[in-house]
């Protein structure tokens, strides 16, 4: 006993903390949340534990997949994510693509197409609800009075404001900001295909475009996975930009995420915590694979 | 990055430069302008934001939206100052302490984890890994109980702890693959059972971990400063970080004048845009290391 506790000791008491606290807060704190979420727990008295709460099973979730505004939500974060993910692969990927090879101030071009990164969305929300005004005609401000001043009147729109697209416009700061993280994953896997295999294909008389598309493309299908991973979760996530450019109230931007902040707010924990347990699901068949995929790849 | 070994010419390399074999000079023209086309969009919002914060109020008018200013003004720069300077300094109360408690905590973890083979090592990992993907909204109405039965005040103290805890896996991470990184003999020349581990770890591994603190730390204090959601959660304008205050002063009263929260969301992120702009080889580093591979 005592030698393994000299053998094992110092480093159990060193990533103990750690565990204690992921074990608490992440999976401890999870159990109760669907504990939460299967109870009755809709007013303040029960939330401050004035009354009690009674278990009511699945109640919770089926009721918000019946409510048309829920599922409102829920249609908003599969178009928000469908537009993020598509957008911001398509840019990174073509950033990456353009900065690939050597170029004079290359490093430059990397560094301005990344900086939005490090800004938060609330900062850039402020200036993107200045961009995404839907007033039109004569007192169009924002991107809509740039497209009168270059001619394009026909592109005005009501950006957020749109009742069924609204969520599309608050991709676009979305795609804003992480294309420039999309576009580094992807030079980093440009960067990882051995040049050797470049010059053999060349050898072999292939032309440049015949290189990409044979030899150098398909080595970048895993990091392509991780961007998506990356991204979907980030996007299946997002409240901060919604929060900042349009506001919890507004119908045509709700997601699931915007749902909890006001079933809390309104102290309907037991709604708050379904609709948690909600996006945990959702973002659980995303994540699962993929880290079961990265365990199996560490292990073998 | 590779080297390789069998480099086929070396002397034609430099003549390649300007437009690789293949590439003809408007191709090269082609890619270029689409180079400039994309720092035009990205550049956009930051025009915007500057020519706004500098305009007074009397110039705010729908037509001239994209005009410079016609008098330079430095009042919304005051005014949001004002404004928000308190809620910096909360900012620097709750950003730097966590950030340091959650890499100290990190290096320790992926110390322990890459160099101790114990029995389900890599399920342990995998299992705090799990902890980065987290949606916090599964937790967040359990955390708030949790948090007022324990009794830790609502603002910089709630505050520092999630950052800490929530910044574990993370942290985890990036030292677990620097430590993997490291050739195992500079590590393993001394003993490697019980208390000599704690002793390697102190006099050894944590000197030489000194770039992975470096992408850590940018990386945690990024995080930190631009957190929304819990400081939506827990804490109050009066009590938060600059987040809220500046989500609060772009929807507050002032909400008619722009100026004001523009020069505010600059104040906001000048401590990230600095240290991302002055230590930009690491930001991109703790990116890499932060996403791929495990």
């Amino acid at each position: 006993m005592k030698k393994v506790a000299r053998h094992y000791g110092a480093p159990l008491l060193m990533i103990l903390p750690s565990l204690l606290l992921i074990g608490i807060f992440v999976y401890g704190l999870l159990g109760v949340n669907f504990w939460t979420s299967m109870t009755d727990n809709h007013s303040a008295a029960q939330a401050s534990g004035r009354e009690p709460v009674a278990f009511v099973g699945l109640t919770n979730y089926i009721d918000l997949l019946l409510t048309e505004d829920f599922r409102h939500s829920l249609a908003n974060l599969v178009l928000f994510t469908a537009t993020f993910l598509v957008g911001a692969m398509a840019m990174g990927f073509l950033w990456a693509w353009l900065l690939e090879r050597p170029l004079r101030g290359g490093r430059f071009f990397q560094t301005i197409y990344l900086f939005p990164m490090a800004v938060s969305f609330v900062a850039s929300g402020v200036v993107w609800r200045w961009l995404l005004n839907s007033n039109q005609g004569e007192s169009a401000s924002g991107l809509n009075r740039l497209f009168q001043m270059i001619g394009l009147d026909v592109l005005q729109n009501p950006w957020w404001n749109n009742i069924t697209f609204g969520i599309v416009a608050i991709a676009l700061p979305a795609i804003w900001q992480l294309s420039g993280y999309v576009m580094a994953l992807f030079l980093a896997g440009f960067r990882g295909v051995p040049d050797e295999l470049r010059e053999a294909a060349r050898m072999d008389g292939a032309s440049e475009w015949q290189v990409y598309r044979m030899v150098i493309f398909p080595q970048l299908t895993p990091v392509l996975m991780s961007a998506i991973v990356i991204i979907a979760h980030m996007s299946l996530k997002s409240f901060d930009l919604i929060m900042s450019i349009s506001s919890a109230a507004a119908y045509q931007t709700k997601v699931p995420a915007v749902d909890m902040f006001l079933f809390k707010s309104g102290f309907d924990y037991a709604n708050s915590a379904a609709v948690g347990a909600f996006l945990l699901i959702i973002i659980a068949f995303l994540i699962v694979p993929y880290l079961v995929q990265q365990h199996r790849s560490r292990t073998r | 990055m590779s080297i390789s070994v069998t480099d086929p010419a070396p002397a034609s390399a430099p003549a390649e430069r300007p437009h690789p074999r293949g590439g003809v000079p408007w191709a090269h023209l082609l890619r270029l302008l689409a180079i400039v086309f994309g720092v035009v969009i990205v550049l956009i919002p930051v025009y915007v934001l500057l020519i706004t914060s500098f305009k007074g109020p009397g110039d705010a008018s729908s037509a001239r939206a994209w005009a410079l200013p016609k008098d330079w003004t430095f009042e919304n720069w005051v005014v949001a100052w004002e404004a928000l300077a308190p809620s910096i300094w909360r900012s620097m109360q709750i950003v730097v302490p966590s950030t340091l408690i959650s890499a100290m905590l990190g290096c320790m973890n992926g110390f322990v984890l890459s160099r101790w083979r114990f029995p389900g090592a890599d399920l342990v990992f995998t299992l705090i890994l799990f902890g980065m993907f987290l949606p916090y909204q599964a937790v967040m109405i359990p955390l708030m109980q949790m948090l007022l039965a324990v009794g830790v005040p609502n603002g910089v103290a709630s505050l520092i702890l999630l950052h800490v805890v929530f910044g574990i896996p993370i942290t985890t991470l990036i030292f677990r693959n620097y430590f993997e990184s490291v050739p195992h003999e500079l590590i393993e020349s001394s003993k490697m059972d019980g208390a000599g581990m704690l002793g390697t770890f102190w006099h050894i591994a944590l000197p030489l971990a000194i770039p992975g603190f470096v992408v850590v730390l940018i990386w945690q204090f990024t995080n930190a400063w631009n957190d929304f959601l819990f400081a939506v959660f827990f804490s109050s304008p009066a009590n938060g970080p600059v987040t809220l205050a500046l989500n609060n002063l772009a929807n507050g009263a002032l909400l008619a004048n722009y100026g004001v929260s523009m020069a505010g969301a600059v104040l906001a992120s000048l401590p990230t845009l600095l240290v991302y702009i002055l230590l930009s080889k690491y930001f991109l580093a703790g990116l890499m290391q932060g996403s791929v591979k495990g």
